[in-house]
């Protein structure tokens, strides 16, 4: 979209080639905290402890711009509180004392939720938030970053804000056709399907025209027949150019889209690389051991089976 | 017209006053109440020796803007009240000499800026001789700090029982100072109107706080969990139940003071305390009993579910804990030990009126935030802080009697803007 | 039949006065809380009284100009806004109700307190400041002259000499009325838009009309609650209420309904969420100031009269006409106060004083009001005009 920083200047986005994306990553080490070309968000020592327990324990990452990054791990590896210390809707315990994270250079270790996601950072979440009681159309008109029409003074004039309101619907709508939501768009947002709430959830987020959208757990609760369009939409996003970080349990859905992979464990990270190198190393296995230990972590030929319908269940108690 | 609506809105007030001054009548004042007449007269008014020992027979004098005096002398309510009929300072003086033996006059003269159509009060200082200034401050803060004590005591046992609704439930309980208040009527009820024994008494009182929580949670509380209301529209409901509640008690018992026990308290004093033997008792059950109950959260099964579920019902639930047996568990005994509280508190400060819930529950809240939402004994910790703020505030030389529940909610407002999650709290984790 | 006519002529007259169009302007700031951003304030009589008392104040002890003491008024509720939400509006909204019970109680004590001369000298501690001290400025303004007026001159008592087939049929049609007003705003009809509007315009006059006319009221023209007074309360009150359809359909409005409904969500957004919820906070207080200056102008600043019983009050209206609506606020306060004062009519006329005096009449209703908001919270959350689909999903 348009702040794509990596398309290049024929408006073609070079990662867009799956073989580019290869190449790229190709040199970089697959040890966890391993610096990436080119990276758009860069975290140190981030530490998040609930009473004695140590729920977060990152000492150095790296997220590459312009690809899907996937973050990866068992229940209770802290993933959503990571994404919830990043994205400013927790602080790190170990805030004043090191920690420190930065996004495009931008430093946010003080900043609010609402900044990071005006930074061009923005995040869904793992429970749904779509706002049920106002139309699918409100939800996006949300989504708009700068309106006039917000600030209380102005809002009593309408003719200060009428035009970018049109400006917002017209785009509000292309997102709501590209996912297939356009017709729902005079229903209120609680009377969606899980999935189609999910799909909503994506597309407001989308109407800031983010840098990087930062997914928590996109597929949980999605019916099946609706994953297989949902993966479609975030490839679509990383060829416009977006940066792309999901958490996910389900690793078929991870092996199908994700260029890099980190995964965690216990609140650290504890591996890094490929989909297909990272599932294969004795860290991932040893975290994993118990739920899939006898199956392989990414056997191709589950990826179509309801595995998504359980994800629900599987709230992380970090 | 409008008039109509006002003197409707103003009714409950005036019934108040009435009831009020009528009890003052029984006694036939000298001094005939003063009423202001815009533009015409104004009052000067005042009570010596304050409402809870008023001192009879002391003569006050006003000295009039031409030269003239008047004199009036006290009744057993301690009042006096002169018209006046051009505004002005005036000075008013008490004769040393008609005060009864053990009493001491602090200030000789005040002098009251009169106003036409108003009332102004000239408040007179005067202390009992057998007080002893030289333990004056350390004494009054060991004594203000016992009645902190004391009534932190009593807000505890109302608190805990909030905080553990709010815990398993998520509600915040606006009508729990109501039944506080319905304590105290039951106990005015069974005690001073049926005359039954009044420990005997005390224990029915306690059922029927625990019966009125049981059946809320049957008709009311549950139903509606089943309905999915939302918690908002919960605790309007509370709302609409703490008016209902309120003014059901005016309805029926009057806007009057109630006492459970006719008798005088008897007082005790030991080193710079001076109490009564009601409060020491009273105190020695909050004791007690909160003991009980923190042992019973503690060790007992049913007391670890309870805490389960208010850590998280969904999970509660999962692992086998009936989470509806246990909130109306929580409901019973919540209401039982709001019950108790109000008949110890009725017997401390000698009486209970149908508005005393209004009080209590900024004081429950204010002591329930401050130990953090949901912690039973979070609400301990915060209840006893709330009454030694309240009791000790008016010692600083700012903080006047009565702005001692605005100390309250000052304290309130700064913790929560340094540790919202209140003391003994935890922070919530988002997503 | 003419109990019957002495109770309706107390319902009409209660409903038009001057102190229930105050207390619709105190329920639409709080529609702005509680209807739009779901801030639970339980203090909304604190503003109205710290508007009442800034107002009254500034008249009666600085001899300040009527419209420099309005506005001292509303600073003070602007000030009590920002107090009350720096601590609060980042947290979750339980603290928020719980600072504002507390603290409109605390204002109260303040009004109350004979303390400290300097502000009882200023209050007049319980018994508060009389009206006649600062209504001057005000009724000076008048337009309306002297003398009283009867609405309507021409009425029941001049068709077929005031028969009683006349009487019923005119009340028969001002509840068709109501019915068919209520059956519109809730877009029940095919009417929409314009027609719409003004079908409701002309339905509105009408009823009023209608109503006048079966149940005439004689008032002066610009005494303490006269026509001068009624007219200006209830200007104000259709006026806020228009101010406010402005600032709700607007993207604030629409920011402020998000807000509502989720706070994450409105923050992942990139929206400053405490900013939007002070925002509401200080709108909706200074509709409560202003409405406090209506409420205490034909009568006195008496702290008892503003505290938590009217909060109560406002809530039930609100809930009564529909929250987050915008005609709601003006319906309900009507309806609530009409009705109130028929169950003490009824209660007054019709049960012995054996059984219920007149002073236990009043709190009767006091209970009434109570029961009547649980009710309607359990059973029609949505109220009178609201969208029952807006309340169907639980978030």
């Amino acid at each position: 979209m348009s702040e794509a920083t990596a398309v290049n200047a024929q408006g073609t986005n070079p990662l867009a080639d799956p073989q580019a994306r290869i190449d790229l990553m190709a040199d970089v080490a697959r040890t966890p905290g391993s610096a990436k070309p080119n990276p758009i968000l860069t975290v140190d020592n981030i530490v998040r402890q609930f009473g004695g327990m140590t729920a977060v324990d990152v000492d150095h990452l790296e997220v590459q711009r312009g690809l899907i990054t996937a973050l990866i791990g068992p229940n209770g590896a802290g993933k959503t509180t990571f994404f919830n210390l990043i994205t400013g809707f927790d602080k790190p315990t170990s805030a004043g004392k090191g920690a420190h994270w930065s996004f495009e250079g931008r430093t946010l270790d003080k900043t609010s939720a609402s900044r990071v996601a005006r930074s061009g950072m923005v995040r869904t979440f793992q429970l749904t938030k779509s706002l049920n009681r106002m139309t699918v159309m409100d939800n996006m008109l949300l989504g708009a970053q700068d309106q006039a029409g917000e600030n209380l003074a102005l809002s009593m004039f309408k003719p200060v804000w009428r035009r970018q309101e049109k400006q917002i619907e017209a785009k509000a709508e292309e997102l709501l056709d590209r996912f297939s939501l356009l017709e729902k768009r005079h229903d209120y947002a609680g009377s969606l399907s899980g999935g189609q709430r999910k799909l909503l959830e994506m597309a407001r987020a989308l109407m800031s025209d983010p840098t990087m959208i930062m997914l928590d757990e996109p597929m949980a609760g999605v019916n099946p027949a609706l994953t297989q369009s949902l993966l479609g939409h975030i490839q679509s996003l990383r060829d416009d150019g977006m940066t792309v970080l999901f958490v996910e349990h389900d690793m078929h859905v991870v092996r199908h889209i994700s260029d890099w992979v980190v995964v965690m464990a216990e609140g650290r990270i504890v591996a890094e690389g490929s989909a297909g190198s990272v599932m294969a190393e004795p860290a991932v296995i040893d975290a994993y051991l118990g739920a899939h230990h006898d199956t392989d972590l990414g056997d191709d030929s589950l990826l179509d089976e309801p595995a998504a319908g359980d994800a629900k269940t599987d709230e992380e108690q970090a | 017209m409008a008039g109509l609506t006002l003197s409707l809105m103003v009714a409950p007030l005036l019934v108040l006053l009435a009831a009020t001054s009528a009890q003052a009548g029984q006694h036939a004042a000298v001094a005939t109440l003063c009423l202001p007449q815009a533009d015409t007269t104004g009052c000067i008014s005042g009570t010596l020796g304050g409402r809870a020992n008023p001192i009879e027979g002391a003569d006050v004098t006003l000295a009039k803007l031409d030269g003239t005096t008047e004199t009036q002398t006290t009744e057993a309510d301690g009042k006096f009240s002169f018209t006046i009929t051009e505004a002005g300072k005036y000075t008013l003086s008490v004769d040393p000499e008609s005060l009864p033996d053990g009493f001491d006059l602090l200030t000789d003269e005040v002098t009251v800026n009169a106003v036409l159509g108003q009332t102004r009060s000239a408040i007179f200082e005067i202390r009992s001789v057998d007080y002893d200034p030289t333990t004056s401050l350390s004494g009054e803060i060991i004594q203000g700090a016992f009645n902190g004590l004391r009534l932190g005591l009593l807000l505890a046992l109302a608190s805990v029982g909030l905080s553990l609704i709010y815990g398993t439930t998520g509600l915040s309980n606006f009508a729990h100072a109501e039944q506080v208040t319905l304590g105290g009527m039951t106990a005015y009820l069974f005690i001073n109107v049926w005359g039954i024994n009044l420990f005997l008494g005390g224990l029915m009182v306690l059922i029927v706080g625990g019966f009125t929580g049981w059946f809320q949670d049957v008709v009311l509380w549950r139903p509606l969990r089943r309905r999915g209301l939302g918690l908002t529209q919960l605790m309007i409901v509370t709302i609409g139940l703490s008016l209902a509640m309120q003014y059901s008690y005016q309805f029926f018992v009057g806007s009057r003071t109630v006492r459970v026990v006719v008798e005088n308290p008897t007082t005790v004093t030991f080193g710079p305390i001076t109490t009564t033997q009601q409060s020491l008792a009273a105190m020695g059950i909050c004791a007690v009993v909160l003991a009980a109950v923190g042992f019973a959260l503690l060790r007992t099964r049913i007391g670890r579910a309870t805490r389960a579920v208010s850590d998280n019902p969904a999970l509660a639930q999962a692992s086998g804990i009936d989470t509806d047996k246990v909130i109306r568990l929580v409901w019973t005994v919540a209401m039982a030990l709001a019950g108790l509280s109000g008949i110890l508190y009725a017997l401390v400060v000698n009486g209970i009126k149908w508005d005393t819930g209004l009080q209590i529950l900024l004081l429950l809240f204010a002591a329930v935030t401050l130990g953090g939402l949901g912690t039973a004994f979070g609400a301990l910790v915060g209840s006893i802080v709330i009454g030694l703020v309240v009791e000790m505030a008016p010692l600083t030389p700012f903080i006047l009697g009565d702005f001692k529940y605005a100390a309250a909610l000052l304290m309130l407002i700064l913790v929560l803007m340094v540790r919202p999650q209140g003391l003994l709290g935890k922070a919530q984790r988002v997503g | 039949m003419n109990e019957i006519q002495q109770i309706l002529t107390s319902m009409v007259s209660t409903a038009l006065t001057p102190q229930t169009a105050a207390v619709a302007i105190a329920v639409i700031g709080l529609n702005i809380h509680f209807g739009f951003t779901g801030l639970l304030n339980i203090g909304q009589s604190a503003f109205m009284l710290l508007g009442a008392y800034g107002f009254a104040i500034s008249i009666t002890s600085y001899d300040l100009p009527l419209i420099v003491a309005v506005f001292v008024g509303l600073a003070l509720a602007f000030l009590f806004a920002l107090v009350l939400g720096v601590p609060t509006l980042k947290l979750r909204g339980d603290y928020l109700a719980i600072v504002t019970i507390s603290a409109a109680e605390i204002i109260r004590y303040v009004g109350r307190s004979v303390g400290y001369e300097w502000l009882f000298d200023k209050t007049g501690g319980a018994q508060g400041i009389p009206g006649s001290r600062y209504r001057g400025p005000f009724r000076d303004l008048s337009v309306f002259g002297d003398g009283s007026t009867s609405l309507l001159p021409f009425n029941w008592r001049d068709v077929a000499d005031g028969a009683i087939w006349v009487r019923l049929l005119s009340w028969a049609i001002v509840i068709a009325v109501i019915i068919t007003v209520i059956q519109i705003a809730r877009g029940k009809t095919s009417l929409t838009g314009r027609t719409r509007a003004l079908s409701l315009t002309a339905l509105g006059a009408v009823g009023v009309l209608v109503t006048l006319f079966a149940v005439p009221v004689t008032n002066q023209n610009t005494g303490v609650d006269g026509w001068w007074t009624v007219v200006v309360a209830w200007g104000l009150a259709v006026l806020s209420s228009v101010l406010v359809l402005i600032l709700t359909r607007s993207p604030w409005g629409r920011a402020l309904r998000g807000v509502r409904e989720d706070e994450d969500a409105m923050r992942s957004l990139g929206k400053n969420v405490f900013a939007i919820k002070m925002q509401a906070l200080i709108i909706g207080g200074l509709f409560g100031a202003l409405g406090g200056i209506m409420y205490v102008l034909p009568s006195t600043v008496q702290p008892d009269n503003m505290g938590r019983s009217l909060t109560f009050f406002i809530y039930t209206a609100l809930l009564l006409g529909g929250a987050a609506t915008i005609w709601g606020p003006i319906l309900g306060s009507i309806l609530f106060f009409a009705g109130r004062i028929a169950v003490i009519g009824i209660t007054q006329t019709y049960v012995p004083n054996s059984i219920m005096s007149n002073q236990e009449a009043t709190q009767f209703a006091f209970i009434v009001v109570g029961v009547a908001l649980m009710l309607l919270v359990i059973f029609r959350p949505q109220g009178i005009l609201g969208d029952k689909r807006e309340l169907r999903f639980n978030v």
